[in-house]
């Protein structure tokens, strides 16, 4: 708790001195976009969350992205599948890249960061080549579904309300059943997990099938949203923001803590402070560094206050 | 052997007192190490032992006292100027790089150097005569990793003699040896005592401390609590200083062993030992315990019968039917627990609630439609704690901060939370200091009583004589003998569990 009102501090604070710089963050407009895109990342940081829980960590995201950002368009557009049937097909390629990945790592035990950094490569290589690299549209078709991404339900983005519905799925599986128990204790020991007759196995595949499936959500409503996806760029470095986006929201690298109303938090922190790059006109050159330096900040500030609490704690 | 040394301490701590917030730790606690002595500190967890150790070694500053090295007082503000006064700390936990070999341990962080470069011949030389004092057999381009514990500490102690160390803390360095391994490091100690090296000596095995030190010092509560010379060294004096209290032994309880077959292993194969299949039964109510020196296959019995690797061969029959288990799980179901032998990499969530540590193992069974059941939860928890009588401020509290007696209790908690038929045990009590330790057993004989089958390994010989009905001993992966509860004693143990004749 005492994490997210740190992040959420944070938050406020960006917010505020962006506001007082340049009252156009305020307008009905910006506000509305930003909170798109921050539920557009919130997506896919809840799914790194699963991931980054037990310990492990998912690099492809952004491949995935990319690749069902391309497909969807592709099925519907080239090949003219109906929109059900292209959805069930990236939805089980996005299920059967997670399970993929989670059966090479615990059956194989091999290290989640060189599987999914080879995913990374593959998917975003797949992409290309099935679009031959031409950028991919819905054009003026599919207005449906393209309003999911881009209209909006009650005065609100249409991503904000799956956003909220994945996000309070996952918060009840983490929080309230045994499985999301499980996560967390095979996150903070998983050889006492097992040997409590927790099926690690299967918990780490769950929560690679989790993180790939909600990166390919992603990659669709990316795609709706944009309505112009690049297969080379599309995506690109998502993987980090959604990583970046947990550790903010207080996710350990070593596993075991974790929490889904933080890592929203840090995903729109990533977003208003992309905002407000652009409205306060810092060269927008600068972004990465901004934000690696924000999140840098972040994460000391939170090792400090560990340190001053174990001290007072007499260790 | 065992010399009264006299004249003047060569290290000694006056008044020295400690306190962390909410706790003393140390209360005017005095302390003084002859020349050449081995001196045992006993005490229960949380008697002050550690903190007194790591006043000693630089690691925390008392808040008053003065501690004296040669007759002059001295500020040891770190571990490097204990070093460099030839104080050395070796912990229970081994600090060694496993990935080096034992000379690049010993010379760690100042090695011998010829223009920038490790001069490599001089660190082998020099690493292998000090694998020679401390009685090593295995050479100094060993890799640590493939040490076994007994022999990484004598590298450690070969670096702290390497550092010229006069004086040695050691903290419970037996604890996770075997007692041939254990013997073998009490050789070392007295040849060391021999050449000048004075010893600390911290123990929670009894028996051992009548066998190696000269004098005994108890602390309780953080106080002095007595101090034993070496005529008086009694394994009963001891416990009396260190609990205040008159603990009786339980030799005489009845046994509660059925006819009933509980357990039965019919040629199981361990991975370990491909040629060697095992048989033996566990009735019902009965204790069985499980002998034999590090490497004999204790550990690697329990973890093939609770399903962490499978058997090579071999079937496993509980109360008469055959079970297949592949995982801890199937072995969950079929009614089995096992308190793993290694508390914190194996047991606990150190940083997670007493509660959480407690259901983990049963919240399947406790949860409806797969939600955690949050009142059945908590009460589970409050009926272990006083159950077990585990001292805690609450069951929200995380398991870190518990002593290790009731973070061993916490474990077991979770294990009998399952009402298991069939309990294996894997050194039930290592590390848990004696009032605790009696608790356990009470316990472990309790569940007898009620039916369970009990199944238990251990290092320790007072324990198998004081909790087994029945002993078998393994040595070199087979079963070597078996003692009957009438027959069982040290010395029959030891014979076979060495590979003698019974």
């Amino acid at each position: 708790m005492k994490k997210i009102l740190g992040i959420f501090s944070l938050l406020v604070a960006i917010c505020a001195v962006t506001a007082i710089l340049n009252p156009n963050f305020l307008s009905a407009y910006n506000l509305q976009n930003t909170l798109r895109w921050t539920s557009l990342f919130g997506i896919i940081s809840i799914g790194a969350a699963f991931v980054i829980i037990t310990g492990g960590i998912d690099l492809s995201i952004g491949s995935v992205v990319g690749l069902i950002g391309c497909l969807m368009p592709y099925l519907l557009m080239h090949h003219e599948w109906g929109v059900g049937t292209a959805l069930l097909a990236v939805g089980l390629i996005s299920i059967s890249i997670g399970l993929v990945h989670g059966l090479l790592i615990t059956k194989l035990k091999l290290w989640p960061f060189v599987v999914t950094l080879c995913g990374l490569l593959i998917y975003r290589g797949i992409a290309r080549w099935l679009t031959d690299d031409q950028t991919m549209t819905f054009g003026n078709d599919h207005p449906g579904i393209r309003q999911v991404a881009i209209g909006k339900f009650l005065a609100l983005p249409g991503p904000f309300w799956i956003m909220l519905a994945t996000g309070l799925l996952a918060a009840f599986v983490l929080n309230r059943t045994i499985w999301g128990r499980y996560l967390f204790a095979l996150g903070r020991n998983e050889k006492a997990a097992l040997y409590s007759g927790i099926r690690t196995d299967r918990m780490i595949i769950l929560s690679y099938v989790v993180c790939s499936f909600l990166a390919g959500l992603g990659g669709v409503l990316f795609a709706l949203d944009v309505n112009s996806v690049a297969p080379a760029m599309h995506g690109n470095f998502y993987e980090l923001y959604a990583i970046a986006a947990a550790v903010l929201g207080g996710c350990s690298l070593r596993g075991g803590e974790g929490s889904i109303l933080g890592v929203i938090i840090g995903a729109a922190v990533m977003r208003v402070l992309y905002n407000s790059i652009n409205l306060l006109q810092i060269p927008t050159q600068l972004e990465f560094a901004i934000i690696g330096i924000v999140i840098l900040l972040g994460v000391i500030a939170d090792e400090l206050v560990k340190r001053i609490v174990t001290a007072r704690r007499g260790g | 052997m065992r010399s009264s040394p006299g004249g003047t301490p060569v290290l000694e701590a006056r008044a020295i007192s400690k306190s962390f917030p909410g706790v003393r730790a140390l209360d005017d606690v005095s302390l003084a190490l002859m020349p050449g002595e081995i001196l045992a500190v006993c005490g229960e967890n949380g008697a002050g032992k550690s903190t007194l150790m790591n006043c000693l070694s630089g690691i925390q500053q008392p808040d008053s006292g003065e501690i004296i090295l040669d007759g002059e007082p001295v500020a040891i503000r770190s571990t490097r100027e204990a070093m460099d006064l030839g104080i050395a700390l070796i912990h229970q936990e081994l600090n060694l790089a496993d990935n080096l070999d034992a000379s690049a341990n010993i010379f760690l962080g100042r090695e011998p150097h010829r223009h920038g470069l490790i001069d490599r011949r001089r660190i082998q030389s020099e690493a292998t005569s000090m694998l020679e004092i401390v009685g090593a057999d295995f050479g100094s381009e060993q890799l640590v990793a493939t040490l076994r514990v007994g022999e990484q500490q004598l590298v450690e102690i070969a670096k702290a003699l390497s550092l010229d160390a006069r004086i040695l803390i050691m903290d419970e360095p037996t604890s996770s040896l075997s007692d041939h391994e254990a013997s073998r490091l009490f050789d070392v100690m007295r040849d060391l005592t021999g050449k000048g090296v004075s010893i600390v000596y911290i123990s929670h095995r009894l028996g051992e401390i009548e066998q190696i030190a000269d004098r005994v010092m108890v602390m309780r509560d953080g106080r002095n609590s007595g101090e034993l010379p070496t005529e008086e060294i009694a394994h009963k004096s001891i416990v009396q200083l260190m609990v205040g209290r008159d603990i009786t032994p339980t030799t005489t309880r009845p046994c509660h062993a059925t006819e009933e077959v509980a357990l039965e292993a019919l040629g199981l194969v361990v991975p370990e030992h491909p040629d060697i299949p095992l048989n033996f039964r566990v009735r019902r109510g009965e204790i069985l315990g499980i002998a034999g020196l590090v490497g004999a296959g204790r550990s690697e019995l329990m973890r093939v019968l609770f399903g962490l690797q499978p058997a090579l061969a071999g079937n496993l029959r509980l109360s008469g039917s055959e079970v297949s288990i592949g995982h801890p799980r199937d072995a969950i179901d079929a009614g089995m627990a096992l308190v793993p032998e290694d508390r914190k990499m194996q047991g606990l969530f150190l940083e997670m609630a007493i509660h959480e540590n407690i259901s983990m193992a049963s919240l399947h069974r406790r949860a409806r439609s797969g939600l955690v059941d949050d009142r059945s939860e908590a009460k589970l928890a409050q009926k272990m704690i006083d159950k077990l009588a585990i001292a805690t401020t609450g069951s929200a509290q995380i398991a870190q901060l518990l002593s290790g007696g009731n973070q061993q209790k916490v474990v077991l908690a979770r294990w009998l939370a399952l009402q298991p038929r069939y309990l294996l045990l894997d050194e039930p009590t290592r590390g848990v200091d004696v009032g605790a330790r009696q608790e356990i057993y009470e316990l472990i004989v309790r569940l007898a009583a009620s039916g369970v089958a009990v199944l238990f390994a251990s290092s320790e010989m007072e324990e198998l004589l004081r909790l087994s009905d029945r002993v078998l001993i393994l040595h070199d992966g087979r079963i070597a003998g078996e003692l009957a509860r009438e027959d069982l004693s040290e010395e029959a143990i030891m014979q076979i569990a060495t590979g003698g004749q019974r």
